[in-house]
Parts: structure tokens; C-alpha cells; sequence
């Protein structure tokens, strides 16, 4: 790998996140507003103190305008950036490298969308004009593929297969009820979960995240300026962005348990971090569950558990709030939903309560690294985004 | 002289039982039970089927023209033979033609082609292919079928020699329907067959034997395609027909296939010809069309690529329910999500031999097939180094599927499976034809050209897979 990433040299000093959910009272203009105006003042900070944006967003608005104008922000640069699903960590991403070069002191990340105003279920996106051969599958039946492939390989039965999927969304309904800015604030029971009506078979509508609004913001500074702002700010350890060459949808090879680009993105982040064994040294780790099975998938290509053993390590609560490695504490997009543009900073959202102890009634026994993951497409043919932060630096 | 060279055809793999329709609609019931194209299957895709066997069982194919024959062509402007030709990989260098107005376009058709290459040599295609509609509580949605058959004629390996063939064309009003409209009319019954079918077939079968100088009593077979079953048991009896000599209507697994069904009952015939038959077909609309075959040697010995018999057997209901939707007879709330959007013809343009011929790549660095057709290899990274490479006929396995209750359909749900082919090569496609509960990792699969949808009046053609037949 030939990144060599920026560890401990940028800071976020500042943070926001609207409430995530049917905001059907509120526009994009109104949610970045909220999730500025409370990133300024975690930071103490005022707007014209920043240097410049870096705006996520898939399809709630082109161009810089779409921040620059509600936020009536002074001639200032405004980019903005997409990458499907992860494109809010790559915002932060952007902003990070930015700032690290020396270009700008202070830049601020921001994501949001706006996806309730569509009038459809789940999510739609709109394609260049094509010659009608693309498959037309919806995300449920693209991530469902990850599902048969799996339970085959490590012979999990089709009951026990959906038993470990149930327990993902369970896990996480369970995380977000202590959450008051999910969508989803409530447990749900495992039969519950389990009989939910099916969208792509083996998955239930409860294996899907949600479709919600929201919007979220991070500040970031050259770490030795950090303290000017803020007493306890977070540290970026890792910044990992992998698009791969779509080798799965081509090439038998690709067996629909993995994500290459995942694995990449993962060995990418843990070299810049320092990171050998990360299913010791990660304290928590805010993932990209958009299905159960990604979830489920995404244990393995992140190493937190050996390859065929994720099953085992759901079912016994290795990724519980109380277990080793707590997973998605803050309820996931399973909790949150998935405006796209919001979701990466959304996670980062959590890091940052959790290290600085904010976290109230899911907060952690003081963790030191955390891992957010972000993954846009389909299995074999994604872009995938890996972090590592800390509450220290070294 | 002048004759058939190879065949091949096409049922639908649905069937409706006829008793289904009356359950619901409180009708009389007829036997049996009829073929349904599928919701993403039409007259096209049928063709190109039925076609693509008949090209493929085609020796040293010189194929200089194609018509297409139908009642039910899916464009009423545009070249229907066109879109046929491309999926059925024709080259841009031949004459093609729709043909269509009655049931008989069928035959009259192939007996155009078989005057085509008597006159200029070469080979001439015909693909015949009907999606027959009928009026609920209509005696023609019970009877009628949809199916296909394609020929392909020319003067060398012939299976099939024309011994001679003779054309009626009357004006009268038997069964007509106006553009725009979606169900036939027809005037009473008795009429057509006191005035229409009954001597025009006496007629035209009088004549094509007196040509081919071939006595009624040496006929081995007799094809009489009547646009009903009541009309052809009352013909058999007038012509004082050998019962044991008439070939079988398919009336009872299949029904009537419009212009296609005259094709398809010779084409189920043909498989137990032997050297030396003599075969009459006859059929009638606004007129009537016959033609003697004489079987070759090189005739008994073909064998179709998928016999009419085996495609009988390879069937799953439809319900009467789906089969109304399937046809937008019954309005259907639309799903939460957007329409598809029609395909775009310049991308279209440039991708013909893939859209329409399933023709990928193979890198000519490392030998790996791969689909769509690629640059730069998916295995090596080689750049520039593909040569087409058809995945069409070959089979493949189940890696992984999913089943999409979200997805726009007609047909809900969408089955999706990542296949990889027998040779090399993978692709994610949808799949057609099968029982959702019972797609499995390893199932057997082949490819089969469809129509997914059609949006702002554009059909959008492409590749499918299916469980093998």
C-alpha cells in the first residue's frame, strides 16, 4: 500500500449530528444548518473561524452552493464530494488531508441527505443514461447475495443462518435504544426480527437499515493546534479510501463472502495506525450495516474475527455493548437509518462521544481506538472507507 | 430444390389450465391447458429462441434474408426482424421484412423464402411467432397459445424438399382487429367455416396435390392448421382425412398459436418423418396457404436442437391472476419505486453484439472469458487484448442468488443469480422461468433472450438466465 497516512497529525475539535429520522419537517438546508451551527459551537468556534468545506452529499444537491448558500458562508471553498455510501467519511477524508497539508488551520467536514422527500421506499439512485443491460437490483438484493454464499461455506442451515442474521439487527436495535438521536429508538425482539416480512430473501424488512434524514459535522485542525480549541479532542489515526476494480461481478473467483475492497481498506488503515491485531487493539468500531449480512461480513474483513468464525463471535456477544468488541454502540444505520451523505460522520459522531465520555447510557469503559467503516455499491463491486482514531496521541 | 434446411421452436415454458380461467370467471371450461408467454417474454423474444436453434442446426449457414411473421409484432413502427436478427446474431447484410395481417403470415412467408432461394440461391431465414391475446370470457383466450417456430431454407442440405405449394387470398370478414385495439373480433362461427374455411381448404389442398401430382391416399402426414379446434375436427371430417395421418393440433397442452401454429405443428412433425414422406400443410386466413414437403434422407436424420415434445413436457403453472397482470388486462398498483427508464439508443448502438447477442470478451494474454465485454482484462490487467467471445449457448451454475421483493416486476419476486459458465466467465443476471423457493447454489442454468420491460414505448431487450430445459 502506498498511503502513508497522517497519524496524530490532525484533530477534530468539534462535532454535530442532527437527530436522524423522518424529518419531514425540515430540508437539507435545515439539517446542515443544525449540524454546523452545533459543530461551531462544540469547537467554540465561529463560522467565519473555518477555512474551508468539504460537503458530502449523493443526491441532496450539486456544488458547493448547497452549503455555502444556507449557511450564507464568506466566500469561502466548498467541495463537494460523493462516493456513494461512504461519502461522508470521504468529506472528512478530504477535509483531513487539507488541513494535514498546511493548505487551511481549520476545515470543516459536513454530510447530509435528504432521502424521505422522494416519495419511494428505500433507496433510489439515478444512472447515466445506459443501454438497459446493467441488472436493476435493489441494495437488500444485491448485499441478500453475501447471505446463501455464506451459510454455504461455513454450513450454517438456512434457521441458524437467520438466527445470526436477527441477532446483528437485535444488537444493534438494542445499542440505538439508548441512543436519543437514532431514528429507531426502541428493542426489538429477536421473534420480532426474526418473522419480519421479506424484502430479499433471507432478509426481512429487519435486516435492512432504515431510510432517514440527517445530517452531520466534524471540525479538524493540525493536531498541535488542538488544544487552542478544546480539551479533550479525538485523533485521526487512519484515513483508508480503496475503490475497487468490481472483480466480483466478472471473475469465480470472488466466492460472495468478502469484501476485497474492505480487506484492502482495513490493511491499509491498521499499517497507518500501527494497528497488528485488531481484534485486541480495537476498543469499538462503528461499521457500515446496511444489511445484517454486511455486518456479518464485514467482522471477518476487518479482522475482528477469523475467516467462517463471525457467526460464532455474534452469537456469543463478542460485538455486544458489553462484550469484547462493542459494534455499532451507537445503534448502526440499522438504528440511524442511511442518509448517505451523513452516515460516516454520524459514526464519527459516536467516537467522539464515547472517547470523550458523552455517550451517556451506552457509554464504554474508557476506549482509546476506535474503527469506523464505510462501504458504497455491492459485494464484489464497492468503494470502501477505513478509520482509525484514538483519544491519545502515540 | 428448394427446401427446408434446418427448423427449430418455441413454447413458452407457462402454462394456464383452462379450467383456472373458468374458476374464476364462472365460464364453461374447455380441456387442458394453454402456453403463456411469460411477462418478459413477446413475439420477439420468442422468435429469437426458436430462431437461434434453427441457426445453430443450420449447415454451412448463408443466410441472405429474414422475415419475421406475426399478428402481435411488439414495434408497429420499427423493424420487428431487425431485433430478431441482431439476437439471433444475423449479419448487418441481409434483406429483412415483417410479416404480418392474418394467421397465415406465417406459411406464406416461408413459402416466400423458399421461392427466394429457388430464384437466388443462399439460404432465407423465417422466424414466425405469436403472443395470442384473447378477451377474458372469450372462447380465444382459452384456445389460443403462444409459441414460435423458425425455418431456415435454401437449396443444399435440404431436410425438407417443397414439392410444390399453392396461395388463395379471398376478401372476407372473419377476424380482424383495428390499431390499438387489444382483442380480436370474429364473425359468427358458422359463417367462416361454411364460407370461408371449408372450401378454401377443400380448394387449396385439391390444388397443391394436383401440383405435386402426390394422391391424397401417399400422404404420410397432414399439418391442417385451423384457426380453431371446431373448424379443424369438422375439416377432418368433410376432407374425409385420415385421423391416423393428421398431425396433432397441440390444441390440448398448447393451443392456437396464431401465425406461428401451422410452423410449430410441422415443426412437431418432422422429428418422426421418414426419407421419402410426403407431408401437406395447410392453413387459412383471408385466404389459404399449402405446400408439399418430400422428407430427404438428410431429414429423417435431424434432430432439432429442442423438440416440440420436450418442450411440452418442460412447463409450470401460471395462474389466471398473474397471467391478467402478465398481460396488463388487470391493472396493478405500481410499487414505490421509480419507473425504469427507457434504455438510451446511442449506448444501445454501440453495445448491439452485447445487448442483443450476449457476446462478451476473452483476453487474448491470459485466455479468461469475461461479460460484459472488457478493456482492460478483469484477470491480468492486459489492456486491448479481447476478442468476442459468445456466451449465449452455454450453460452455467448457481454461485450465489437473491430474491427481490422491492424491484419493479410484473413478475414479483426478482430472481437474481450470479452464474458462472461452463468455460470461464461470470455474470449477474436475472432469472426467468423458475419456482423462487427453489433456486439453489449449483443449479443448472442457460441463457434466454427477454424482454425486461418497456418504459416511454421502448421494449428493453436483453439476456436472462433460466433453469436449463
Amino acid at each position: 500500500m502506498a498511503s502513508k497516512g497522517i497519524k496524530d497529525r490532525i484533530a477534530i475539535i468539534g462535532m454535530g449530528c442532527t437527530k436522524f429520522g423522518e424529518h419531514w419537517d425540515k430540508g437539507a438546508d435545515d439539517l446542515l444548518v443544525e449540524a454546523a451551527y452545533e459543530a461551531y459551537a462544540s469547537a467554540g468556534v465561529q463560522p467565519d473561524d473555518i477555512d474551508a468545506y468539504w460537503l458530502g452529499t449523493m443526491g441532496s444537491g450539486v456544488s458547493g452552493l448547497t452549503l455555502s448558500e444556507p449557511l450564507k458562508i464568506n466566500y469561502k471553498p466548498v467541495t463537494r464530494v460523493e462516493n456513494m455510501c461512504a461519502t461522508g467519511s470521504e468529506s472528512l477524508r478530504q477535509a483531513c488531508y487539507a488541513v494535514a497539508s498546511g493548505a487551511y488551520d481549520i476545515a470543516m467536514a459536513i454530510g447530509v441527505e435528504k432521502l424521505k422527500d422522494s416519495g419511494f421506499s428505500g433507496l433510489v439512485m439515478t444512472n447515466p443514461p445506459n443501454d438497459g443491460t446493467p441488472a436493476s437490483m435493489t441494495p437488500p438484493a444485491l448485499f441478500s447475495l453475501l447471505a446463501p454464499a455464506y451459510f454455504k461455506k461455513y454450513g450454517l442451515d438456512a434457521d441458524k443462518g437467520k438466527d445470526v442474521l436477527s441477532r446483528i439487527a437485535w444488537k444493534n436495535h438494542r445499542n440505538g435504544a439508548k441512543n436519543p438521536k437514532a431514528q429507531f429508538q426502541k428493542e426489538v425482539p429477536m421473534e420480532a426480527i426474526k418473522n419480519s416480512p421479506k424484502i430479499a430473501d433471507p432478509l426481512g424488512i429487519m435486516d435492512c437499515s432504515g431510510v432517514s434524514d440527517g445530517a452531520a459535522a466534524a471540525i479538524v485542525v493540525r493536531a498541535e493546534d488542538a488544544h487552542k480549541y478544546c480539551k479533550n479532542p479525538i485523533y485521526i489515526k487512519a484515513l483508508s479510501f480503496v475503490a475497487g476494480p468490481a472483480e466480483g461481478p466478472l471473475s469465480p473467483e470472488y466466492d460472495f463472502t468478502s469484501f476485497p475492497e474492505v480487506v484492502a481498506s482495513a490493511r491499509d488503515a491498521y499499517a497507518q495506525a500501527g494497528i497488528t491485531n485488531p481484534r485486541e487493539q480495537i476498543s469499538m468500531a462503528e461499521v457500515h450495516d446496511c444489511f445484517t449480512p454486511t455486518e456479518l461480513v464485514l467482522m471477518e474483513d476487518l479482522g475482528f474475527s477469523p475467516r467462517g468464525t463471525a457467526w460464532n463471535d455474534v452469537m456469543e456477544g463478542f460485538f455486544d455493548l458489553d462484550g469484547k468488541l462493542p459494534v455499532n454502540p451507537d445503534g448502526g444505520l440499522k438504528s440511524f437509518g442511511h442518509p448517505i451523505g451523513a452516515s460516516g460522520l454520524r459514526m464519527m459522531y459516536e467516537m467522539w462521544l464515547q472517547m470523550r465520555g458523552e455517550a451517556g447510557k451506552r457509554q464504554l469503559n474508557h476506549p482509546k481506538v476506535g474503527l469506523t467503516h464505510n462501504l458504497g455499491g455491492q459485494p464484489g463491486r464497492c468503494v470502501s472507507f477505513v478509520s482509525v482514531v484514538g483519544s491519545q496521541v502515540g | 430444390m428448394a427446401g427446408i434446411v434446418s427448423y427449430g421452436s418455441y413454447i413458452p415454458y407457462r402454462r394456464l389450465k383452462r379450467a383456472a380461467i373458468a374458476a374464476v370467471l364462472g365460464v364453461p371450461a374447455t380441456r387442458g391447458e394453454r402456453s403463456v408467454a411469460s411477462f418478459d417474454e413477446d413475439s420477439v423474444s420468442m422468435a429469437v429462441a426458436a430462431l437461434r436453434d434453427a441457426l445453430k442446426a443450420t449447415r454451412s449457414p448463408d443466410v441472405r434474408s429474414l422475415v419475421f411473421a406475426t399478428t402481435t409484432a411488439p414495434y408497429a413502427e420499427k423493424l420487428n426482424a431487425a431485433l430478431v436478427g441482431a439476437a439471433a446474431l444475423l449479419p448487418a447484410e441481409i434483406r429483412a421484412s415483417d410479416s404480418t395481417g392474418s394467421i397465415r403470415a406465417g406459411l406464406s412467408a416461408m413459402l416466400q423464402a423458399a421461392d427466394a432461394v429457388a430464384a437466388t440461391g443462399g439460404q432465407a431465414a423465417v422466424a414466425i411467432s405469436d403472443s395470442r391475446l384473447g378477451a377474458p370470457e372469450g372462447k380465444a383466450e382459452q384456445s389460443n397459445g403462444d409459441g414460435a417456430a423458425a425455418f431456415v431454407f435454401g437449396n443444399e442440405n435440404v431436410i425438407a424438399e417443397i414439392v410444390a405449394s399453392a396461395s388463395l387470398t379471398r376478401e372476407y370478414l372473419d377476424s380482424w382487429r383495428a390499431p390499438g385495439e387489444r382483442f380480436a373480433h370474429s364473425w359468427e362461427e358458422r359463417f367462416a367455416l361454411t364460407q370461408a374455411y371449408s372450401p378454401l381448404f377443400k380448394k387449396i389442398i385439391h390444388d397443391v396435390l394436383e401440383k405435386a401430382k402426390v394422391a391424397p391416399g401417399d400422404l404420410a402426414k397432414i399439418v391442417l392448421d385451423a384457426p380453431n379446434q371446431r373448424a379443424a375436427d369438422e375439416m377432418l371430417r368433410e376432407l374425409k382425412l385420415d385421423p391416423a395421418k393428421v398431425a396433432d393440433s397441440l390444441s390440448l397442452m398448447v393451443g392456437q398459436t396464431g401465425a406461428a401454429h401451422a410452423a410449430l405443428m410441422l415443426t412437431a412433425v418432422l422429428p418422426g418423418a421418414k426419407a421419402g414422406d410426403h407431408i401437406l400443410v395447410a392453413t387459412v386466413g383471408d385466404g389459404a396457404d399449402a405446400m408439399v414437403l418430400k422428407v430427404t434422407p438428410a431429414g429423417a436424420a435431424f434432430k432439432p436442437v429442442h423438440s416440440v415434445g420436450r418442450m411440452v413436457e418442460s412447463k409450470g403453472d401460471v395462474t389466471y391472476g398473474n397471467y391478467l397482470k402478465w398481460r396488463e388486462i388487470l391493472p396493478t398498483e405500481p410499487p414505490r419505486r421509480p419507473d425504469p427508464e427507457r434504455p438510451a439508443a446511442p449506448p444501445m448502438m454501440r453495445s448491439e453484439k452485447w445487448k442483443f447477442g450476449l457476446i462478451g470478451s476473452r483476453c487474448t494474454a491470459c485466455g479468461t472469458p469475461q461479460l460484459p465485454p472488457q478493456r482492460v482484462c478483469v484477470k491480468c490487467r492486459a489492456f486491448d487484448k479481447m476478442e468476442p467471445y459468445a456466451f449465449a449457448d452455454r450453460t452455467g451454475r448457481v454461485a450465489t442468488y437473491a430474491i427481490d421483493r422491492l424491484a419493479f416486476s410484473l413478475n414479483p419476486p426478482t430472481v437474481n443469480v450470479v452464474v458462472d459458465y461452463e468455460g470461464g466467465g461470470r455474470f449477474l443476471c436475472e432469472m426467468t422461468d423458475c419456482e423462487p423457493d427453489k433456486v439453489a447454489i449449483g443449479d443448472e442454468v442457460e441463457m434466454t433472450f427477454r424482454r425486461l420491460f418497456t418504459a416511454d414505448g421502448v421494449h428493453n431487450y436483453f439476456w436472462k438466465a433460466r433453469p436449463k430445459r
